[in-house]
């Protein structure tokens, strides 16, 4: 497909703008030598242009999109509207208080509600991501160290098993990392873990369900370690979509949470964000929550930063529209409609692996919950076909491929979350289509590593595109 | 009750028993009961009519002004139609990031078709795919300069505030020092800059136009020759008439997107732009996506030099970054195509006309007078005879979102949306409050 | 799999060729250039750096990992091969010629292999 600059036809444009009714300003120094080259179009071009590019892209409403982890369930469209309400969407973040009362109060209230689901006291919207979320909680925890001046906590504890966005969160808050194994259930080993905790721990960061999408039965044990060491427990709120209702971090024994609104709480993810990643903590850490936080006070809402606070993650108070519309989706499900998310997502994720376990190996079997890992170790050595061989023959079917190479604990592994809006047609035909690929697997591995075929492109020279990086158009030498 | 579930209760039932179970409560019998929720503290669910009049009544709350003179970090553009409808496309708004680039490519091209254009705007060899906002963008750059010999981070007082706050926190966490420059006259103070260059700084922060809206002179031989890198903080919009930030001799430029294209939305979501020399490549943090070809020799796209990541790198990656801000990037890209490089320059000199004109009548106000000298873009301070709250209160009573009350008057704001008729207005109620 | 045999080899997969009693130039092994796939990019210290026998030293970047290497000598690098850092492809293509860096004033080793052991300890990893 042409790309959009090769397309442009010099002297095209959108007639956007009146002529300016006031008098030409005086120009000034610096100027820019030469016009930045942009597409010069007719909107017609653009729309059509774009139009071609949403046809080669696959959101959640061109079929199944099991990538694990991401929990890629559906997104309502009413919450659209919501985000879309002028009231919301034409608010200047620096508009005086009493003009934004309606704003603070969709802040307000999806604090108490959040809070509710995950067992803590306060919450700041404004981390724009789980890894900026990451990075506010460790910082709680830094400075609640710091304010007790207990400064020779440096560690903070990541399992093996857990995302890359962990560490490198711990490191960016400027602790040293030590990473626990996990044992053969793919758990916290506890041994492991009591030679790790020491008078230098900070904290723990945990994920539960965990990676591997099995509840870590003994998390309160996990948190109580951690706890009598001195340090904090920070809950990844990654796989919040298979317990949120059932149970709750803060009853887990967790100080600090983050969530991610564009997983568990139905925002769409726009192809990479924008998504939200609120903070919340026990209330013994909310003097340090980033500024500005929105607050009741008699029936009316302000803004505050507290003294101790950390200071800001970002400009203004986040990704405020992510916001409003995961207030419109828990507003929408209640009380009863959030832990029956969480059940179906879970029934998906076992009734999927029951269709799947007899002919694909799985790492684990028992307790699984939103999500299970299938490992294609065997079917490597035995076929030659590997996992990610398998994820590409998935694409010639309609369906986007599991997480793949994830967890890293796993080897060939292909890690399946279907989440609780998919269908039981849905699911059966996914697991129709993954059994043909296996039997093509054993009967024509040579196919499967041609896979895709059907795509708009093969499969891309990922070498070539690391070692002489092309990462803008050329223009053409005029 | 919304549940948005595509499974009849018989259906459950069935899948249930498939896998052996006879009720939901078998699929959580490992969590121990010690932890188990009885009850949540939640409203009851609604209907999607309830939702929607529940949202409208709370955005019903708001006031939305219909001339807004204020920008200060957020600034109210023209959004041409086209951006909305290309935005809104079911594929775009509910995908995931494009790790499997065979069903990506229109993904994959829409973001490398964004970080040409950024770095046409800049004037930089390499853009990333984007951050979240221009305050976290600043406080990447900053850790991109950082090494084992220089550590300290130089910020021009005459930055935007938060974005400042923003690098210290980002700097609280990594354990490294950050002077702050105060201001002299609105602008930075380069000789007190200039002496701030000691041998361990890796880098210097300024923004262009400034927070109060003035052009600054960029120092970046100074900067460069103390051995530090040069980071610009810059208004996308003013680059379609002022020199790019390459040009002026930063090695990192950053911005907050949003008035690309983006609504003011109380503040987000909205778009951290970052672009670097080919030199700093390899320490840009986020996605970047690549041109590449396929088996058959096709043009192909794919998110590569991925070892930089935290996937990969985990705990020694610069940066933690892996949800970004995706589709405002390709809001940036849709509003930068339908303005083109004519349209984006007349944007730009309206936003240059309209604030000169304004603060212009404003000063014929008796007492009203520029706070700083000029040169300025869309922005400039005014000291005013009356108390700011009393002129910005009788602009609000009249539908009208006065400048920012700063700590010498009024910072205002003056874009391609406000008429003469608005600015003549807007002159009118100061003029009324200042000479009573 | 080519392993000289005039080179010295460590276990963690890097070689040494001395040029002195002092100063040797250090690479990775065939065995490890295979093993990590297509390298895509090269970290290398600077000049002047004091390099530890046992520790890492710079790290190497294939399309989806990241590998530390490990230096097999205690010294100073003298000098470092730029050309690698334009062309990684050069450790794939051959592992003996793609001297990362110049090591000097070196005033300790680990444990350094012959051709033959070296061979012995990467059939056993192999299993």
């Amino acid at each position: 497909m042409k790309l959009i600059f090769e397309r442009s036809r010099p002297g095209l444009s959108c007639d956007l703008l009146p002529p300016c009714d006031v008098p030409k300003a005086g120009l000034f120094a610096p100027l820019r030598s030469a016009p930045p080259r942009l597409p010069e179009l007719a909107e017609v071009d653009i729309s059509r242009h774009y139009t071609a590019l949403a046809g080669q892209a696959h959101g959640v409403n061109d079929g199944f999109y099991p990538l694990g982890s991401c929990t890629m369930k559906y997104n309502p469209r009413v919450n659209e509207e919501a985000a879309a309400l002028p009231g919301f969407a034409g608010l200047h973040p620096l508009q005086p208080v009493e003009t934004v009362q309606g704003a603070l109060e969709v802040l307000c209230t999806a604090e108490r509600l959040l809070c509710e689901i995950t067992g803590m006291d306060a919450m700041s919207f404004q981390p724009a991501a789980g890894a900026h979320g990451e990075f506010t909680g460790l910082l709680l925890i830094k400075a609640y160290h710091t304010s007790r001046q207990d400064t020779v906590r440096r560690k903070i504890l990541v399992p093996d098993a857990a995302h890359g966005t962990n560490p490198a969160s711990a490191t960016m808050a400027g602790y040293d990392v030590v990473s626990v194994p996990s044992d053969e259930k793919g758990c916290v080993d506890l041994d492991a873990l009591r030679q790790a905790v020491g008078a230098d721990t900070a904290g723990l960061m945990l994920t539960n369900p965990n990676t591997v999408g099995l509840f870590d039965e003994n998390i309160l044990e996990i948190t109580r370690i951690i706890h009598e060491a001195g340090g904090l427990c920070y809950y990844d709120g990654a796989n919040l979509n298979a317990v949120m209702g059932i149970v709750r971090p803060g009853d887990m024994g967790f100080d600090v949470v983050h969530l991610n609104l564009h997983k568990t709480f139905s925002t769409p993810h726009g192809c990479g964000g924008p998504g939200s990643g609120p903070v919340g903590c026990r209330q013994f850490l909310a003097p340090f929550l980033p500024g500005d936080q929105a607050v009741e006070q008699c029936g009316s809402y302000t803004l505050e930063q507290s003294t101790a606070s950390i200071g800001r993650v970002k400009a203004f108070y986040g990704n405020f529209l992510v916001v409003v519309r995961a207030l419109a989706y828990v507003l929408a499900l209640g009380r009863e409609g959030i832990p029956e998310a969480a059940q179906n997502a879970v029934l998906n994720a076992n009734y999927l692996m029951s269709l799947l376990r007899e002919r694909y190996d799985m790492a684990f079997t028992e307790g699984v919950m939103h999500e299970f890992v299938m490992t294609l170790e065997r079917t490597k050595k035995e076929t030659g076909v590997s996992a990610m061989d398998v994820a590409k023959a998935m694409l010639d079917y309609g369906i986007h491929p599991p997480t793949m190479y994830f967890p890293l604990i796993v080897h060939e592994a292909l890690m399946v979350e279907p989440t609780e809006t998919e269908s039981r047609a849905t699911l059966d035909e996914a697991a129709r289509i993954l059994l043909e690929i296996l039997d093509k697997a054993e009967h024509d591995p040579e196919a499967l590593h041609r896979a895709p075929e059907r795509t708009p492109v093969g499969r891309p020279d990922e070498v070539g595109a690391a070692r002489s990086p092309k990462l803008r158009y050329a223009f053409p030498v005029v | 009750m919304g549940n948005y579930l595509p499974n009849s209760p018989g259906e459950r039932r069935e899948m249930l028993e498939h896998i052996g179970l006879s009720s939901m409560d078998g699929l959580f019998f490992h969590i121990p009961e010690a932890v188990r929720v009885s009850a949540l503290d939640l409203p009851e669910g609604l209907s999607e009519l309830a939702v929607r009049q529940r949202m409208e009544a709370l955005a019903a709350k708001n006031q939305v002004f219909r001339s807004i003179f204020r920008g200060a970090g957020a600034y109210h553009h023209y959004i041409p139609a086209i951006v909305k409808s290309v935005t809104a496309k079911e594929a775009f708004l509910t995908a995931y990031t494009p790790y499997q680039a065979e069903i990506s490519q229109g993904i994959l091209q829409s973001i490398f078709e964004y970080q040409t254009m950024i770095c046409e705007l800049t004037g930089m060899d390499v853009s990333n795919a984007s951050v979240y906002d221009g305050a976290s963008a600043a406080a990447e750059a900053v850790a991109m300069c950082r090494d084992r010999k220089r550590q300290k981070v130089v910020i021009s007082g005459a930055v935007h505030p938060q974005v400042i706050e923003t690098v210290q926190t980002y700097a609280f966490g990594a354990g490294v020092p950050v002077e702050v420059v105060p201001p002299k006259d609105g602008r930075t103070d380069l000789d007190a800059l200039r002496g701030a260059l000691v041998p361990d700084v890796c880098c210097v922060l300024l923004q262009q136009p400034n927070f109060f809206g003035l052009l600054e002179e960029i120092p970046a031989e100074a900067v460069h020759a103390a051995g530090a890198k040069l980071i610009l903080s810059v208004n996308p919009i003013s680059l379609g008439l002022l020199a790019t930030p390459a040009g002026q001799g930063a090695d990192i430029a950053v911005g907050e997107g949003q008035p690309l294209g983006l609504p003011l939305a109380f503040g987000g979501p909205y778009l951290g732009f970052m672009a670097c020399t080919k030199a700093l490549m390899r320490k840009l943090p986020g996605r970047i996506v690549g041109e590449t070809t396929d088996a058959d020799g096709k043009r192909a796209f794919v998110l590569t030099l991925q070892a930089r990541e935290q996937h990969i790198r985990r705990e020694k990656a610069s940066s933690n970054i892996c949800s970004n801000q995706a589709l405002c990037a390709l809001t940036a890209a849709v509003y930068l195509s339908a303005m083109g490089p004519g349209g984006l320059r007349e944007a730009a000199e309206q936003c240059a006309a309209k604030a000169q004109y304004a603060a212009a009548r404003l000063c014929e106000i008796r007492g009203v007078s520029l706070a700083y000298a000029p040169p300025f873009f869309h922005e400039f301070v005014t000291r005013l005879p009356a108390p700011p709250d009393a002129v910005l209160a009788a602009l609000e009573d009249s539908g009208i979102l006065g400048g920012l009350p700063v700590r010498d008057g009024i910072l205002w704001c003056v874009t391609e949306m406000c008429t003469k008729e608005q600015i003549d207005e807007m002159v009118g109620i100061v003029r009324e409050v200042c000479e009573v | 799999m080519n392993t000289p045999a005039g080179l010295k080899y460590s276990k963690s997969h890097e070689w040494v060729q001395f040029l002195d009693d002092s100063t040797a130039f250090v690479g990775i092994t065939d065995y490890a250039q295979d093993a990590l796939g297509d390298l895509v990019f090269i970290n290398l210290p600077e000049v002047g750096d004091t390099v530890v026998s046992g520790e890492v030293f710079t790290d190497v970047e294939s399309v989806k990992a990241v590998s530390d290497v490990y230096c097999p000598v205690t010294g100073e690098v003298a000098e470092i091969n730029e050309e690698l850092l334009d062309n990684p492809a050069l450790i794939n293509e051959d592992p003996y010629g793609a001297w990362f860096v110049k090591v000097t004033g070196i005033s300790d080793t680990e444990e350094l292999l012959d051709a033959d052991a070296y061979e012995a300890v990467c059939a056993e990893e192999e299993g």
